[in-house]
């Protein structure tokens, strides 16, 4: 399959200890993935790494049978925490901003462009809050903001570090509408997560992680007891001694 | 009415007014970019240390822009990216490393002027004397001016992107250390133009209060570095004018001029002033009965 992102021994170190160990596994585009496991498990870095803000160690990622070296193909969207909201911009601008990496610096925004930004806002489901400052959003509306510009953006892989995290049932219902949607666009969406009790409604796969890769597989023959319980309870070595 | 025109007859106020339409706007328009990145304090930083570098370029060629120019790149060399090597190899923070680097070198740039060849006053460095300005001074912050605007204007959006946020902008290939190099680059360039109209202590002020005071009073990107650039201009000419009618120095004069526009703009700014807030907030009651509607 041409169609995938494969990942072969892939060790990534956090601080030089390693944090991901030798893990080989192949992503559909198309599906959506919850990445599970408890604390220091590996997860952001295992996200940072396929955005390439991590340097990998061993291995490699292919995407569609090649090297990912087009920075734009990927999204990664960083927990909430590490944004900073008071920036002054508005949803438009924002998706603007995705724009900016397909038209690189100077390049003026044509009829097509405008089109994308819109068509972003759209699927976001940001209509009516287009001209608004990202401030002035609720939590699960700025989420999906960066939603928008990753669209705009053209990006295929969207890399999402726990964009659940603070939403209440109905903002994360509509986040959660907002990247099957993405998911029916052939879109590869890697998700991490930490509420293993939702992961069954919001993700068709799961990739569970805990230093190493424990399971990978569809939600509902993956997310197991047994499996569950390898991750949280078993303990691989990470570096740190306690 | 002969007061208003008097400042203008004057051969050395002229060259002084258009210095400071110069700098205002030029110190003006970068505020934007460290009022966003937040780095007001290693601008702060940056300010004091180029008093070594000035002495040194003092000692060794002279009073001459060249040599200010080297200072100050001196000056940035050793407290950014020597502040940026101590905190990156110990527990030591980025903030403590810049502070300790800066207050040494103040100290030692005020023990090294003793040495200068010629005779330089200290107080010439802290404060300035923007009625001395000279053709190269003129010179070089028109240079200075056309550089930090076409390079700001030219690396708009990577420099927004990486502003906003520096980890997304890596992922798409954008060399966040470059921008930020540049960024304080220009900040140093911005702060030698500066330095003969409100020497090393006040250049802060026409760096870091127009982008403060626009920032307060919208939300558009474009408006804070523009904005920031014509606040900085209109108060950098007031500030000289109050100066010459009011006797008083002009480098003090040009910041509190600034420093009253932002405080303005932090009391009676529309949308995030306090007083307007505390006299436009409605009552609840009326205020769901409207939304009610």
């Amino acid at each position: 399959m041409n169609h995938d992102l494969v990942i072969e021994d892939l060790t990534v170190s956090y601080h030089r200890i390693p944090a991901v160990h030798h893990l080989s596994v192949r992503l559909k585009c198309g599906t959506c993935i919850g990445l599970l496991g408890p604390n220091g498990a590996g997860k952001t870095t295992l996200l940072k790494a396929l955005a390439g803000l991590l340097p990998i160690e061993t291995g490699r990622v292919r995407f569609r049978g090649r090297e990912i070296a087009d920075g734009r193909l990927i999204t990664y969207v960083p927990q909430r925490e590490a944004v900073d909201w008071d920036f002054p911009i508005t949803v438009r601008g924002l998706a603007e901003m995705g724009r900016y990496s397909v038209l690189g610096a100077w390049k003026p925004f044509g009829l097509q462009d405008d089109a994308m930004v819109e068509e972003a806002i759209h699927v976001a489901e940001l209509e009516g809050f287009a001209d608004r400052q990202i401030k002035a959003l609720s939590g699960g509306q700025q989420q999906r903001s960066f939603l928008a510009r990753a669209w705009a953006q053209e990006a295929e892989i969207y890399l999402l570090d726990e964009p659940f995290g603070g939403l209440d049932k109905n903002a994360s219902a509509a986040f959660a509408k907002a990247l099957h949607r993405l998911r029916a666009s052939e879109k590869l969406i890697i998700v991490s997560h930490h509420n293993l009790a939702d992961s069954r409604e919001l993700f068709d796969h799961v990739l569970i992680l805990n230093g190493e890769l424990v399971a990978f597989g569809e939600t509902a023959q993956t997310l197991t007891k047994p499996n569950i319980d390898r991750a949280y309870t078993t303990k691989i070595f990470s570096g740190h001694t306690e | 009415m002969n007061w208003i025109a008097e400042p203008f007859q004057y051969e050395f106020m002229r060259r002084a007014l258009l210095a400071c339409v110069l700098i205002g706007f030029t110190n003006g328009f970068l505020g934007a970019y460290v009022v966003l990145r937040r780095l007001a304090l290693v601008a702060d930083a940056l300010s004091h240390s180029m008093l070594p570098g000035l002495a040194l370029a003092a000692m060794l060629i002279g009073l001459n822009p060249a040599g200010l120019l080297l200072g100050g790149l001196f000056a940035a060399i050793f407290v950014a990216l020597g502040g940026h090597l101590i905190a990156s190899s110990s527990r030591v923070k980025d903030e403590t490393a810049v502070a300790a680097l800066y207050i040494l070198a103040f100290a030692l740039g005020i023990a090294l002027i003793k040495y200068a060849r010629v005779k330089v006053s200290l107080e010439h460095f802290l404060f300035g004397n923007i009625l001395g300005i000279s053709d190269s001074d003129l010179w070089t912050s028109y240079a200075i001016s056309a550089l930090t605007l076409l390079s700001l204007v030219a690396l708009q959006r990577p420099l927004m992107v990486s502003l906003f946020e520096p980890s997304v902008a890596r992922t798409q290939g954008i060399n966040v250390g470059m921008l930020l190099a540049l960024i304080i680059m220009l900040i140093v360039l911005a702060m030698v133009s500066s330095l003969q109209a409100v020497g090393v202590l006040l250049s802060l002020g026409l760096l870091v209060l127009p982008a403060a005071t626009v920032y307060l009073l919208c939300d558009s990107y474009a408006a804070i570095s523009w904005g920031g650039g014509i606040i900085g201009m209109a108060g950098a000419v007031s500030g000289l004018l109050i100066s010459f009618w009011a006797n008083i120095p002009s480098g003090p004069a040009i910041v509190m001029v600034l420093g009253a526009l932002f405080l303005a703009a932090y009391l009676f700014g529309p949308k995030y002033g306090m007083a307007s807030r505390w006299l436009l907030k409605r009552h609840l009651h009326e205020e769901s009965l409207r939304r009610w509607k």
